[in-house]
């Protein structure tokens, strides 16, 4: 019966030193809600938890001068979403941000935790994917940047090396006329983990679609980047043609399993289906009229 | 006796259990300790199927901390040759149920049980217990358990002369089938298919059992029956019932399920051989594992009828999942699906099919959702093909006072035809419906109806009148749906005082005399019966009171407005005595006041419900989703509506996770894959509107407060009501729930192809 330390980290390098430190044996607690879930039902029994909550880079909500943002891997939805400016521009990300859990979940769950929890059906990923955001990460051999689309490397899994812990992320500047939405596939209205979660984040200049980025989860053992579908919406004006293409994309993209929570073609279809939907209130975001 | 003029009967008053449930007071099963207690923990089958050639436990029982260990051979063994009956159960199989014997009969089956000092090491006890498995190959769904060679689950098990998975029949008939058919201008036939689904109640099982040194037992536990818990405990173990005393705990939901027990034998032995008080606890996953469901089910219905609609004849073969061993509710499907209707010619046949899943708990109406489902699905149909309204349709063909129903019984006055009638005249049903409210979205309606017997039975109930005046009934039945409410109101109306004044409690088995489970809707009925034949003695004996007071006759005295009062000749003549006064009095008079009453109740008339229902169809994702649901139902009368609309609301909720989203998965090797409420998807509030429950009070005359059991009716109906509805909104019939998305996906692709 081994016995489980924790430590409230004060600043990184304490949790990044006690985290290489315990080989292994260590685990992240930012909300917790998934970590204290595995423990409760004895998949996991670490024995040392690092609390980074009481680290401010890790906590913090920035605005940067060229119009992005950083977002501590540890802050929480709920604070997220009070954040008005981050709000107005990343809609999409904060809408999939605060579908995770209840309302009491989103008040711990945050977005750091979601992307190195490592489901594919993760609600945030794709929104983040769609974003393009930056994933910041710190080790015992200094600091890196990453896609967040290369963080995940299979269920349960990622491309963190040891030691080293996921700090934040790093929102680009969203240009005029851009827009992003989330929208997932669940059989109950709430509650629920997505059967197939889409993000997209696109800019329309002229009526047409100038860039574009597609998130897709659920469909393959990591959370996908769908370059073809972005490639079918850039240059179009969201027409019937365009989408369908862009949504061919996105069925053809998918690698999913027969699972408890959907079939194969079922989670094909849908992917397709939510690529239109999603698009749509991505570009009415975007002031499409 | 009817009560006419109501102060309380009917009055929306707070429970008396409601504070403290409220702010987490109640005190649940889970929630008891003791001092010197220790932990159980159940060891169990990682096979669905699988010899057992050895069970060693002596490295557990070394581990420091190992208090006991437990396993089949300590407890009592029932031949299998000879039934050993307990209300509807058969001891043989409840012995096998709680420990595994010769063999593991599903993944989660118990094998052994260990207490020690904490819960740690108790699990980690149970991983040192070696157990040689001779696996076997499984059945678990009905069709792999009844084809020719499946995997046998129990030698003793015939079926024409055969070993089988067949365990039990049951058939109801009334005139033949055959001729009705041949006279009939439509007949349709269909199969129908419901999965297993859970009772999904809050709180897991739990106990606390301490037995001491003298052998006496005394166990805290939550259940739908205190009275079965020491019943079953005392034939699973051995003890007497007179050393058992059950003490019943708060019940966070049964719906069934807890109508028989899991861990309060265990515990037992281990408080017996520990010589400590022990706790068990299951969680969620051990829940689902391994307790209830109901069955899963396979369904052929083929109804006859004339052109003008009149129904001829009507043929049921129920197939239902027993679980690891039988007993599936075959009485549901076979005596309630054609109920509603008078039909003269019925052939009803009911399977109780074995297979490698564990065994079938009690829930809500058992079995009756899943034969109404089919057999409410083809009238629709017929209805459908015949151009009839599906109502207008049931009114003709309603079952009616003096005709003999399929299941035997002869029908009093019985009041299907007001539900119909109802739900014709209610808006709901005059509502218009746009079926195309928005691109890529349909609409429809459906209706069906549903039948219940209901229950009376054994119930007892003690009214005591406090030295202070005030009054305290304790009744022996747990209360899972606000009965203790409702038993408050009658009794206050009763003796004509402040419903504040009374407090009703549930008594423990060496308390209250026997009373049946809380169960086949039948507590109100029955505990409010005994507790008006305990008020009235009570007021007898407080009218003989005054009267002695008063030096007249008990005849000249009566009760009004909580006080006695003289009456005829002597009116006015003394000024009245009220409750304080008399129990002021009540030693010098002869003692304490109060009474009881032991019955065996009759007269539950049978439920009907009637509902309608509209859904909403998200095409393009197939996500089904209900926008309005009225209930009607015949309540009798109402004693606290609060409660009788939760029971058909509850009812109803439980009947749509049924249809669209609840489902038991398994995987190839025979594994539950979804044991938790993530992925076993039971509906959340979002997800049902607020459903209407039209409440029609015509008495019972055979109660005395005109009661008729509500409880579970009103999950009947649902199935179908929501398949029918799905039908009229994407002109497909499914006969397969539940009616999922990827499902409905499916089907409706190939519908396109």
């Amino acid at each position: 019966m081994t016995e489980t330390r924790y430590l409230a980290a004060q600043t990184l390098d304490e949790a990044i030193g006690a985290y290489a430190a315990a080989a292994g044996a260590a685990r992240i607690l930012a909300g917790g809600t998934d970590l204290l879930v595995q423990m409760r039902s004895g998949v996991l029994r670490p024995g040392l938890i690092i609390d980074v909550k009481k680290i401010e880079e890790m906590t913090a909500i920035v605005p940067k001068a060229d119009g992005g943002y950083w977002v501590g891997a540890a802050v929480s939805g709920a604070v997220l979403a009070e954040h008005k400016g981050f709000a107005a521009t990343w809609p999409g990300v904060l809408e999939a941000t605060n579908l995770i859990g209840s309302k009491q979940v989103q008040g711990r769950a945050s977005i750091g935790g979601n992307l190195c929890n490592a489901s594919p059906a993760a609600d945030s990923v794709p929104a983040l994917v769609a974003a393009g955001a930056v994933a910041s990460i710190q080790g015992p051999h200094g600091r890196r940047e990453l896609a967040v689309e290369h963080l995940p490397a299979g269920p349960g899994r990622t491309h963190l090396k040891p030691g080293e812990v996921l700090v934040g992320f790093t929102f680009p500047a969203h240009p005029k006329g851009s827009g992003d939405a989330y929208l997932r596939m669940i059989p109950r209205t709430e509650m629920d983990i997505a059967v197939v979660g889409l993000g997209v984040n696109l800019t329309l200049a002229g009526g047409k679609v100038t860039a574009a980025r597609v998130g897709l989860g659920a469909v393959a053992p990591t959370v996908l980047l769908v370059e073809d579908a972005a490639k079918a919406l850039i240059g179009s004006s969201l027409d019937e043609r365009a989408l369908d293409a862009a949504a061919a994309a996105c069925r053809a993209a998918c690698k999913p399993i027969n699972d408890k929570r959907g079939t194969i073609e079922y989670r094909t279809k849908v992917a397709g289906v939510l690529l239109k939907r999603t698009a749509l209130i991505a570009a009415e975001r975007a002031g499409r009229k | 006796m009817n009560v006419i003029a109501n102060k309380w009967i009917g009055q929306r008053t707070i429970r008396p259990d409601g504070a403290d449930k409220v702010t987490g007071r109640a005190c649940y099963a889970a929630d008891n300790t003791m001092p010197g207690m220790i932990w159980g923990k159940v060891l169990r089958s990682p096979h669905a199927h699988a010899l057992i050639r050895s069970i060693d436990t002596s490295k557990a029982e070394k581990l420091p901390g190992v208090k006991a260990v437990v396993t089949a051979k300590d407890l009592v063994e029932f031949p299998v040759d000879k039934p050993v009956p307990l209300g509807i159960q058969d001891m043989r199989w409840m012995s096998r149920n709680i420990m595994a014997r010769e063999k593991a009969l599903f993944h989660g089956h118990p094998i052994a049980a260990v207490a020690a000092i904490n819960e740690e090491v108790a699990a980690e006890a149970c991983k040192l217990i070696e157990v040689d498995y001779e696996v076997l190959p499984h059945a678990i769904e009905i069709e792999d358990a009844i084809k020719p060679h499946a995997p046998i689950l129990h030698d003793f098990v015939r079926f024409e002369g055969k070993p089988s998975n067949i365990a039990g029949t049951m058939v109801n008939k009334v005139g033949d089938v055959e001729a009705g058919f041949a006279e009939a201008d439509i007949v349709i036939e269909r199969t129908f298919t419901t999965r297993p689904v859970h009772q999904g109640y809050i709180e897991p099982q739990a106990c606390t059992v301490s037995c001491t040194a003298d052998g006496k037992v005394t166990i805290w536990s939550s259940s739908q029956g205190q009275f079965m818990v020491r019943a079953m405990t005392s034939f699973l173990t051995g003890i007497t019932q007179s050393n058992i005393r059950a003490i019943p705990a708060e019940i966070g939901g049964g719906f069934g399920a807890k109508t028989i027990i899991y861990l309060e034998p265990l515990a037992t032995v281990l408080a017996k051989k520990s010589g400590r008080p022990v706790k068990m606890v299951m969680t969620r996953e051990e829940v689902m594992r391994a307790t209830g469901p109901t069955s899963g089910s396979r369904s052929t219905v083929k109804i006859g009828a004339k052109k003008d609609g009149t129904l001829v004849a009507a043929q049921g073969t129920f197939y239902l999942q027993a679980g690891a061993l039988p007993g599936s509710p075959l009485r549901g499907p076979v005596g309630c699906s054609f109920s509603p209707y008078y039909i003269p010619n019925i052939l009803s046949t009911g399977y109780d099919v074995v297979s490698n899943r564990s065994k079938v708990a009690a829930y809500r109406a058992p079995g009756a959702p899943l034969g109404a489902f089919a057999a409410e699905c083809v009238i629709d149909e017929i209805c459908e093909k015949l151009g009839l309204d599906p109502l207008e349709f049931r009114l003709k063909n309603s079952s009616k006072e003096g005709q003999k129903a399929v299941y035997g019984a002869t029908f009093g006055k019985i009041t299907f035809e007001e539900t119909v009638e109802a739900a014709l005249k209610h808006p709901h049903y005059k509502a218009p419906l746009d079926k195309n409210p928005r691109p890529g979205v349909k609409r429809g309606r459906g209706v069906a109806s549903g039948f219940w017997f209901n229950a009376g039975g054994e119930s007892s109930a003690q009214v005591n009148i406090t030295e202070d005046g005030n009054v305290a009934v304790t009744t022996g039945h747990p209360d899972v749906g606000g009965s203790r409410a409702s038993i408050a109101n009658v009794t206050a109306e009763l003796l004509g005082i402040d419903h504040s004044r009374i407090s009703v409690l549930i008594g423990d088995t060496a308390s209250i005399g026997f009373s049946n489970l809380t169960g086949g809707s039948r507590v109100t009925f029955a505990s409010a019966i005994v507790v008006t034949q305990s008020t009235e003695k009570v007021i007898g004996q407080l009218k003989e009171r005054a009267a002695r007071i008063w030096k007249i006759d008990p005849d000249a005295v009566t009760w009004e407005n909580g006080e006695a009062r003289p009456a005829g000749p002597n009116a006015g003549k003394f000024p009245p005595l009220s409750l304080e006064d008399l129990a002021a009095k009540a030693n010098e008079m002869g003692g304490p006041i109060g009474a009881g009453t032991q019955l065996n109740t009759t007269g539950a008339d049978p439920g009907f419900a009637t509902h309608i229902v509209d859904v909403e169809v998200d095409v393009d994702l197939a996500i089904v989703r209900v926008l309005r649901y009225s209930a009607v139902q015949d309540v009798g009368r109402a004693l606290h509506p609060s409660y009788v609309e939760g029971q058909i609301q509850g009812g109803v909720v439980q009947g749509i996770g049924w249809a669209l989203s609840e489902e038991y998965l398994f995987d190839k090797q025979g594994k539950l894959e979804n044991a938790g409420f993530l992925d076993y998807r039971m509906p959340v509030c979002s997800d049902v509107p607020m459903i209407e429950p039209v409440m029609l009070e015509i008495p019972n005359p055979k109660h005395p407060q005109g009661v008729r059991g509500v409880g579970e009716a009103p999950i009947v109906p649902v199935l179908a009501a929501i398949t029918n509805a799905v039908h009229d909104a994407l002109g497909k019939r499914f006969c397969d729930l539940p009616l999922s998305p990827p499902r409905v996906s499916a089907a409706l692709d190939a519908a396109a192809e």
